[in-house]
C-alpha cells in the first residue's frame, strides 16, 4: 500500500481519497460552503423582514415574481436555513471534518478504523445535501414546512418535502458510518499510554457526539421513512381522522397522531443540540489550555459532566412539546431533566472559565473566538432555561425569543468555536500561518454583529413575536412597538456577512503564503503538533508512531526547561 | 503501514475493529426498530379501534417464515463454527443452506404481500396495515442486504479462505452477527404484528 502511495492521480488522491485528512478538508470545504449558503439564504429573509412587499435587491432576479417574496417561498427559506446550517453545515464540519481530521492525530492512529467506510460517510452525505437541494428547482420549491417538518403540514407540502425526508435519510446513514468510525477509532486504536483518562478533551467531546449521533439519529431515520410512507404511499401514521384542509376533507384513512412525529423528531433533535455544542467545548477547551499556558481546570469533572450530559441529553426531548396539552406529570418530569441537565452545562462552562485564572494567556485569533465563546454560550444557555419550565414556556413558546435563544448557543457559539478550530489549526492543516490582523478584524466585527442580530431577538420574543410571521410582524399587534428592531437586525446580519469577508481573504491569502515549516507554532502538548510534520504525512501520519506518557495538558510543568511538555516525553 | 488490530484482538479490549463496529452498528439499529415499535404501540394507544393481526395476516404462514429465520441462525453458526474447525467443505454447505432458507423467508413473504394486495389490502388501507408493510419491508431490505453479502462471502469472497483464513472466519462471524440481529428483529416482528 504505502509503496503505490506516491503514484496516486489527482483523482485518487483528492477526490477518491481513503485518507482521514484528506476526508476531513472535503467536510470542511462542503460544509462551509453550506454555511456560507444557508447564511444567504437568511440574508434573503432578513431584507423580507426589514421592508416587506418590497424587491429583494441584488438577488431579487432569482426570486421571479419581480423580485419580491412570496410567503411560500419565505417559508421554504426559512426550512431550509435550519435543514442547511445544523445538517449540512455544522455537524458536519464539527464532526466530520475536525472529528476526521484531528481524533486519529490526537490518539496517535495512522488513519481511521474503516478508512473506506470514511470516504463512503463523505460521499453519502455529498449525494443527501445534492438531493435535498434539488427541492429548490422543484415545482412548489423546496421544503417549506420548517427545519422540524411538523405533520400534517408537512404531509400535504409540495413535492420540495419528499427531497428533504430523502436527503435526510442519506444524511442520516452517513452520521451513522460516521459515528461507528469515530466510536471504533478512539476505542481501538488509541496508542501505547493513551490510556482514558490522558485523551484529549476534544477526542472525549467527539467520542460522546458520535455516541449521541449513533443512538438519537435512528429514531428520526424510522420517523422518515413514516412520513415518506405517508407522503408517497398515503398512510396516515401521522395524520389525524377527519382533517380537513383548504375546506376539504381528506381521503386518507386517518387515524395517525401528528404528535408521534414531535416525539420521534425531538427524541433526536434534542441530543443533537449537544451533538452541535459537544465538539466546540472540545476545541474551546483545547485552546483555552495552549494559550493560558497552564492545564484545564478539572479534567476529570469536563469528562464526567460531559459523558453525564450526553446520558441526560436522551430524556429531555419533550420540553419542546409543552404546548401539545400533555398532561403535567410528563411535564413535571421533564421540566425536572432538563433542569438536571443545566447542571454538567455549567460545570463545564466554570470550568473552562475557571481554566483562565491565573494564565498568561496570550490573545490570538483562535482565542479571540474560543473567548467570545464562552460568554455567548452563557447567555444562549441561560436564555434557555426559562424554556425548560413549562410555565414561562407556554408564553415564550414560538416567538423571536426561542430563535435568540438557540441561535446564541449554535451562532456565536458552536459556530465562534469552530472559527476558533479553523484558525487553531490551519498551520497543522496547510504548514501555513493565517494572518492576525485580518483574524482579529473578523472576530471583532462578527462578535458586534452577531449581538445585532441576535439581541434584539429577546426583546421581539419577550413582546410576543411569533418566530414564523412573512412579514416581520407588520400585521401583528404585539409586534408594533418592538417592530424598529427588524432593521436592526437586518441590518448586523448583512455586515455580520461583510465580517465574513475578512475570513474568506484570510484563507485564501494564507493557502498561497509561503510555508513556515513550524511543526508546532503554538507550543502545543498534543500529539498531531508534537509528533507530526505540518501538514501531517500522507500515509500514516507519523514518521514513528508515538507513545504516549503524560496527560494532554502538562503546560509550564514546575522544573521543566519549556512551559509545555508533549505527552509523547518520556517521564 | 497498516491499520492495527483489523484481524487480532485489541488485548485491553478483547475484540477487533470489525466485531466492536458490527455491534456498534446493531446498536443504532436497534434505536431505528426501537423507534417503529415505539411508533407502533403510539398508534396502537392513540385509537379506540385496533386489528388484531389474524384479521388481516396469515399466521400459519408467519410460522413457517419464524421457523426458516430460526433455522438459518443456526446454520449461520454452524457455518462460523466449520470455519474454525478448519473445515471449508462444510462451511460451503451451511452458508448455502443459510442462503436458501433465507430465499425461502422471501418467497413466502412474497406469497403474504401478493396476496394482500390482490385482496386490496393496502398501506394506505388503515394504520395497523400501514406499519405491517413498513416494517415488514424494512426488515425484507435487512433480509436482502443479509443475503447479498452471505452470498457474497459464499461465492466469490470465499477466496479470501486461501489467502488470510483467520480475517475470512472474522468476516463470517461479523456477518452472522448482523443475521442474528436481522432473526432477532422478525422473533419480535411475528408476536406484535401477527399475534397480538
Amino acid at each position: 500500500m504505502s509503496t503505490d502511495y506516491h503514484k496516486q492521480s489527482f483523482w485518487t488522491k483528492y477526490i477518491w481519497s481513503t485518507d482521514h485528512k484528506v476526508i476531513g478538508i472535503q467536510y470542511g470545504i462542503t460544509s462551509l460552503v453550506w454555511l456560507l449558503f444557508g447564511f444567504g439564504l437568511m440574508m434573503i429573509m432578513r431584507y423580507q423582514l426589514a421592508y416587506p412587499d418590497t424587491p429583494v435587491p441584488i438577488v431579487g432576479a432569482l426570486l421571479g415574481d419581480g423580485g419580491l417574496l412570496p410567503p411560500e417561498m419565505y417559508n421554504s427559506l426559512g426550512a431550509m436555513h435550519g435543514t442547511i446550517m445544523i445538517f449540512l453545515g455544522v455537524v458536519p464540519l464539527a464532526f466530520g471534518a475536525f472529528g476526521n481530521y484531528f481524533v486519529p492525530l490526537q490518539i496517535g492512529a495512522i488513519d481511521m478504523a474503516f478508512p473506506k467506510l470514511n470516504a463512503a460517510s463523505y460521499w453519502t452525505y455529498f449525494a443527501g445535501s445534492v438531493i435535498m437541494a434539488t427541492g429548490f428547482f422543484l415545482p412548489g420549491g423546496a421544503a417549506n414546512s420548517g427545519w422540524t417538518s411538523y405533520p400534517p403540514l408537512s404531509v400535504i407540502a409540495t413535492m420540495g418535502q419528499t427531497v428533504w425526508l430523502i436527503g435526510m435519510v442519506m444524511l442520516i446513514t452517513s452520521s451513522l458510518l460516521g459515528s461507528v468510525n469515530i466510536l471504533v477509532t478512539v476505542i481501538q486504536l488509541r496508542t501505547d499510554g493513551m490510556t482514558w483518562m490522558k485523551l484529549p478533551i476534544f477526542v472525549w467531546t467527539q467520542f460522546i457526539t458520535a455516541f449521541l449521533l449513533l443512538l438519537a439519529f435512528p429514531p428520526l431515520e424510522a420517523a422518515g421513512v413514516l412520513q415518506l410512507m405517508d407522503r408517497v404511499v398515503g398512510t396516515s401514521f401521522f395524520m389525524p381522522s377527519g382533517l380537513v384542509v383548504t375546506g376539504e376533507v381528506m381521503t386518507n384513512a386517518g387515524g395517525g397522531s401528528p404528535l408521534l412525529w414531535q416525539h420521534l423528531f425531538w427524541f433526536l433533535a434534542h441530543p443533537e443540540v449537544y451533538v452541535l455544542i459537544l465538539p466546540a467545548f472540545g476545541i474551546v477547551a483545547e485552546i483555552i489550555a495552549n494559550n493560558t499556558r497552564k492545564p484545564l481546570a478539572g479534567y476529570k469533572a469536563l469528562v464526567y459532566a460531559m459523558v453525564f450530559l450526553g446520558f441526560m441529553s436522551f430524556i429531555v426531548w419533550a420540553h419542546h412539546m409543552y404546548i401539545t396539552g400533555m398532561g403535567t406529570t410528563i411535564g413535571a418530569f421533564f421540566q425536572t431533566t432538563t433542569m438536571i441537565i443545566s447542571i454538567p452545562s455549567v460545570v463545564i462552562l466554570t470550568a473552562l472559565l475557571l481554566s483562565l485564572w491565573g494564565g498568561s494567556i496570550r490573545f490570538n485569533t483562535p482565542m479571540l473566538f474560543a473567548l467570545g465563546f464562552i460568554p455567548m454560550f452563557g447567555i444562549g444557555g441561560l436564555t434557555g432555561l426559562p424554556l425548560g419550565l413549562a410555565a414561562a414556556d407556554i408564553h415564550l413558546h414560538d416567538t423571536y425569543y426561542v430563535i435568540g435563544h438557540f441561535h446564541y448557543v449554535v451562532a456565536p457559539g458552536t459556530i465562534f468555536a469552530l472559527f476558533a478550530g479553523i484558525y487553531y489549526w490551519f498551520p497543522k492543516m496547510t504548514g501555513k500561518k493565517t494572518n492576525e490582523m485580518l483574524g482579529k478584524l473578523h472576530f471583532f466585527f462578527s462578535l458586534l454583529f452577531m449581538n445585532g442580530v441576535f439581541m434584539p431577538m429577546f426583546i421581539q420574543g419577550l413582546a410576543g413575536v411569533s418566530r414564523r410571521l412573512a412579514d416581520g410582524g407588520q400585521t401583528y399587534a404585539h409586534a408594533a412597538d418592538v417592530i424598529y428592531l427588524n432593521e436592526v437586525m437586518s441590518y448586523s446580519a448583512w455586515l455580520l456577512g461583510l465580517a465574513q469577508i475578512f475570513f474568506i481573504i484570510n484563507m485564501v491569502i494564507s493557502l498561497f503564503g509561503k510555508k513556515t515549516g513550524e511543526k508546532n507554532p503554538w507550543d502545543a502538548t498534543t500529539l498531531e503538533w508534537t509528533d507530526t510534520t505540518s501538514p501531517p504525512l500522507g500515509h500514516g501520519n507519523f514518521e514513528i508512531v508515538p507513545k504516549v506518557y503524560r496527560g494532554p495538558y502538562e503546560y509550564s510543568v514546575p522544573g521543566e526547561k519549556e512551559d509545555f511538555t508533549p505527552q509523547s516525553k518520556k517521564v | 503501514m497498516d491499520i492495527p488490530y483489523t484481524v487480532k484482538n485489541r488485548p485491553d479490549t478483547g475484540l477487533y475493529n470489525g466485531k466492536l463496529g458490527i455491534w456498534l452498528f446493531l446498536a443504532s439499529e436497534v434505536m431505528l426498530f426501537g423507534g417503529l415499535f415505539s411508533a407502533y404501540i403510539f398508534l396502537r394507544t392513540g385509537v379506540d379501534q385496533w386489528p388484531t393481526g389474524s384479521e388481516y395476516l396469515d399466521i400459519p404462514l408467519a410460522t413457517l417464515n419464524t421457523l426458516f429465520l430460526i433455522t438459518s441462525s443456526v446454520t449461520m453458526v454452524m457455518s462460523w463454527a466449520s470455519l474454525k474447525l478448519n473445515d471449508f467443505k462444510k462451511f460451503k454447505l451451511y452458508s448455502g443452506v443459510t442462503l436458501f432458507l433465507a430465499l425461502a423467508f422471501l418467497v413466502v413473504k412474497y406469497f403474504e404481500y401478493s396476496h394482500k394486495f390482490h385482496v386490496g389490502y393496502l398501506p394506505s388501507t388503515n394504520n395497523f396495515l400501514g406499519i405491517y408493510f413498513t416494517m415488514t419491508g424494512l426488515h425484507v431490505l435487512h433480509i436482502i442486504g443479509g443475503i447479498i453479502v452471505i452470498f457474497y462471502f459464499w461465492m466469490p469472497g470465499a477466496k479470501m479462505w486461501e489467502v488470510d483464513p483467520e480475517r475470512f472466519t472474522n468476516r463470517i462471524e461479523i456477518v452472522g452477527l448482523y443475521w442474528h440481529f436481522v432473526d432477532l428483529v422478525w422473533i419480535f416482528i411475528f408476536p406484535v404484528l401477527y399475534l397480538l
